[in-house]
C-alpha cells in the first residue's frame, strides 16, 4: 500500500481516494460556511484564518527548521504596518501592497537569520525575542507610524470590488490560506522541506550531506516571515484598526502556543491549533456568560478572587494548556491524532 | 557635560543592580539545569504580592513579610520543578522554554486574576523616593538599598557556591550530573535546592522594585532586561552575568542621556542582537563547540 514506484508519486499532494475525497468535502462546506452562518461566525473564520497563517508559516520554522522564535509578532506587525502604510500613504493598491509587505517581512526574517546562523537554544530564543520587542518599541515610538494611537486602515478595493464586509473579506481571504497551507504542505514535502528536516535534526550531519546551511536557514527565516508578514497584513483588514500594543510578546507566545498544541512538525496539527486557540481566544473573553462554569467562576471571584481580573483567565487556560502539552503529549493535537488513528488500525489489540 | 555623565553612570549602576538580580537568578538555574526560566519573574511577583497581601490586609510587619515573601518565592520555585520540570520525560530545549512560558501565565494570571490591573504600592519600612547625593549624582534610598542588596547578594552567593557543601553539590552538578550522582550527590534534590535559591534571589528584585511600581506586568521588563544582561554576559557565567547587567545598565542611561530618551529601553535590545553576531555565547562564557 505504501510502496511508491517514482518520485512523483512520493510527492504527489493527495495520495489516495480517501484523501481526495476529503479534501473536496472540507473545501465545499469552506465555501458554504459564510452562506449559511450568521455574521459573528464569519468573523471568527476570518480570524482563524489569519492564525492558521501565521501557525503554518511558523511551524515551517519551528517544527520543521527547529529554530526557535518568540519575535513572531514583529513579523506580524511588520506585515501589518506595511500593507496600511503603503495604501495610505504611497497609494498602492491592496493587490500590490500585500505582498510587498509580506516580502518586506521576509527581508527581516532574512536579517535576523544573520544572527540566528550562530545562535542555538535559548541565545536564538532571546535574540528572537529582542527583534520582536525591538520592532513593537519603534512602531510605537516613531510618528511616521501612526504612534500610539494606532492606524484605521483605508478602504480596501480589488479592482472593482469593494470588500467591505466580513462575508466579502472571507471569500478573499479563505481561498488565499487554503493555497497558502496547501503551498507549504508542497514545500515540506521537496527538496527544500527535507534540508530543514535535516537541519533540525542535525545540523552538522545535514551540512555534512550537502545541505548548505546558511543559505536554508536563511530561507526557512524568510519563508515563515514572509507568511507571518501576509498574514499580518490581512489581519489589519480584519481589525480595520492597528495598534502598536497589539503586537507584544504576548502575541508572540500566543502564536507559538498554536504551533505546539497543534504539533510541532506536522502542518495539520498547525491548522487545527490555530482553530482551537482562535477559539477559544474570542471565547475566553467573555466566559463569564458561559453556562454553569460563568456562575461558578463569578462565585469563585467573588470568594477568593476579584470580579474585575476575570478576563485574566485565559492566561491560566493558556499556560495550562501548554505545559500539559509539553507533559503528556509533547506532539500536540497531532499526536494525539496518530496515537487515535493507531488505535482503531489496529483494534482490537 | 561631566556631572550629566556622571549622574547617568550613576543611575546606570543603580538600574544595573536590578537587572543583576533578575540575570543571577536565571544563570543559576540555566548552568544547573539547563532551564531558561522564563518563570522567574511571575514567581517574583507572587511572592511580592504575598507579601502585599500580609502588610497591607494582614497586619504583619514588615520584618516578618519581607523575609516570608522570600521563602514562599524558594517554595513556589522547588515546587515548580518537583511538580512540573521533573515530570517532562526527556524535553527539549524548545519544551522547556514552553513549559516555563507556560507557568509563566499561569502564575501572571493567577495574580491579576486576584488583585485586578490598576497599580498599587508596596508599603516599605524605607521611604522610596527620598533623595541621596553620591558625589553629585543623584539616586534614590531605595536604589542605594537595591545596590547594597545585590552586592551583599553577590558576596553570600559566592560564599555559598564555593565554600558549603551545598555549593559543591551545585557546582558538581553543574559540570557533570551524571558523574556527581556516582559520586553520591542528590543531583534531584541539588536541582530543586538550586530552583528554590535562584527564586529567592528573584523574588529579592521584585520586593526591591515593588515600591515604586506594583502591578501585575511589572515583572516583565526587568526580566527580560535580566536576560538580555544574562545573554550579554554568557549564560552559563554567574560574573558575566553581574558584568552584563551593570553594562546594560550603563549602557542603556548613557544613551538616554546623550541620544535619545525615546529609544532608551530599545538599546538593550539591540545591543545584545548585536553582540550575539559577535559572539554568540556572550561576552564572558566560553563557547562550546560541539563534539560529533
Amino acid at each position: 500500500m505504501d510502496r511508491k514506484r517514482d518520485y512523483y508519486e512520493d510527492v504527489e499532494p493527495l495520495k489516495t481516494r480517501a484523501q481526495r475525497f476529503w479534501f473536496a468535502a472540507l473545501l465545499g462546506a469552506l465555501a458554504a460556511y459564510p452562506f449559511l452562518l450568521p455574521n459573528y461566525w464569519v468573523y471568527l473564520a476570518n480570524y482563524t484564518a489569519i492564525h492558521v497563517l501565521v501557525a503554518v508559516g511558523l511551524n515551517l520554522l519551528v517544527g520543521y527548521t527547529g529554530q526557535i522564535s518568540l519575535g513572531h509578532a514583529g513579523f506580524f506587525a511588520a506585515g501589518a504596518y506595511g500593507t496600511t502604510l503603503l495604501m495610505a500613504k504611497g497609494g498602492l493598491p491592496f493587490a500590490l501592497a500585500l505582498p510587498l509587505a509580506a516580502a518586506l517581512a521576509a527581508l527581516l526574517g532574512a536579517a535576523l537569520a544573520v544572527p540566528a546562523l550562530r545562535l542555538e537554544g535559548p541565545y536564538l530564543s532571546i535574540a528572537t525575542l529582542a527583534f520582536g520587542l525591538t520592532v513593537t518599541q519603534v512602531i510605537g515610538r516613531v510618528g511616521w507610524f501612526g504612534g500610539r494611537q494606532g492606524l484605521h486602515t483605508p478602504e480596501l478595493w480589488l479592482g472593482p470590488w469593494n470588500v467591505a464586509t466580513d462575508r466579502d473579506f472571507y471569500l478573499l481571504l479563505v481561498p488565499l490560506t487554503v493555497a497558502l497551507v496547501f503551498a507549504a504542505r508542497g514545500i515540506t514535502r521537496t527538496r527544500v522541506g527535507r534540508a530543514f528536516v535535516a537541519i533540525r535534526d542535525s545540523d552538522v550531519a545535514a551540512e555534512t550531506l550537502g545541505v548548505n546551511l546558511v543559505r536554508f536557514k536563511t530561507l526557512a527565516f524568510a519563508l515563515s516571515a514572509f507568511y507571518t508578514g501576509l498574514a499580518g497584513g490581512l489581519y489589519a483588514f480584519v481589525l480595520r484598526f492597528i495598534e502598536p500594543e497589539m503586537f507584544g510578546l504576548m502575541m508572540s507566545i500566543l502564536f507559538l502556543a498554536m504551533v505546539v498544541v497543534g504539533g510541532l512538525g506536522a502542518l495539520p496539527g498547525s491548522v487545527a491549533g490555530a482553530c482551537l486557540l482562535s477559539w477559544l481566544d474570542l471565547e475566553l473573553r467573555n466566559i463569564l456568560a458561559v453556562p454553569y462554569l460563568g456562575a461558578w467562576l463569578e462565585g469563585l471571584s467573588k470568594t477568593w478572587f476579584s470580579i474585575t481580573g476575570v478576563s485574566n483567565i485565559s492566561f491560566i487556560v493558556y499556560g495550562s494548556i501548554l505545559v500539559a502539552i509539553m507533559l503528556f503529549e509533547p506532539l500536540g493535537l497531532y499526536g494525539i491524532w496518530l496515537r487515535t488513528k493507531r488505535y482503531w488500525r489496529a483494534w482490537p489489540f | 557635560m561631566i556631572a550629566d555623565l556622571w549622574q547617568a553612570v550613576a543611575s546606570g549602576v543603580m538600574a544595573g543592580s536590578t537587572y543583576a538580580l533578575m540575570a543571577l537568578g536565571l544563570v543559576l538555574v540555566y548552568k544547573t539545569s539547563e532551564v531558561v526560566n522564563f518563570a522567574q519573574g511571575e514567581i517574583a511577583l507572587a511572592a511580592t504580592f504575598v507579601a502585599y497581601l500580609g502588610l497591607e490586609h494582614h497586619g504583619v510587619p514588615w520584618w516578618a513579610a519581607l523575609p516570608g515573601a522570600l521563602a514562599f518565592a524558594a517554595l513556589l520555585g522547588a515546587a515548580v520543578e518537583f511538580g512540573v520540570l521533573r515530570r517532562a520525560k526527556d524535553p527539549s530545549v524548545l519544551g522547556t522554554i514552553i513549559i516555563t512560558i507556560g507557568l509563566e501565565m499561569v502564575f501572571l494570571g493567577l495574580v491579576s486574576w486576584k488583585f485586578g490591573a490598576d497599580p498599587k504600592t508596596l508599603p516599605f519600612p524605607l521611604p522610596p523616593y527620598d533623595g541621596v547625593s553620591l558625589a553629585g549624582a543623584y539616586v534614590s534610598s531605595l536604589e542605594l538599598l537595591t545596590a547594597a542588596a545585590a552586592v551583599g547578594l553577590m558576596l553570600a552567593l559566592y560564599l555559598v557556591l564555593a565554600h558549603s557543601r551545598l555549593g559543591l553539590a551545585i557546582r558538581a552538578t553543574q559540570q557533570n550530573r551524571d558523574a556527581a550522582r556516582l559520586m553520591g550527590v542528590r543531583t534531584r534534590r541539588v536541582l530543586m535546592a538550586t530552583w528554590a535559591l535562584a527564586s529567592a534571589v528573584g523574588a529579592l528584585g521584585g520586593l526591591l522594585i515593588a515600591p515604586v511600581t506594583m502591578h501585575p506586568y511589572m515583572m516583565w521588563d526587568p526580566l527580560l532586561k535580566g536576560f538580555a544582561a544574562a545573554v550579554l554576559g554568557g549564560l552559563t557565567s554567574l560574573p558575566g552575568a553581574v558584568a552584563g547587567a551593570y553594562l546594560l545598565g550603563v549602557t542603556e542611561n548613557l544613551f538616554g542621556a546623550f541620544v535619545s530618551l525615546e529609544f532608551k529601553s530599545v538599546v538593550a535590545f539591540a545591543a545584545i542582537v548585536a553582540v550575539l553576531c559577535v559572539r554568540p555565547s556572550g561576552l564572558f562564557a566560553r563557547h562550546h563547540v560541539k563534539k560529533v
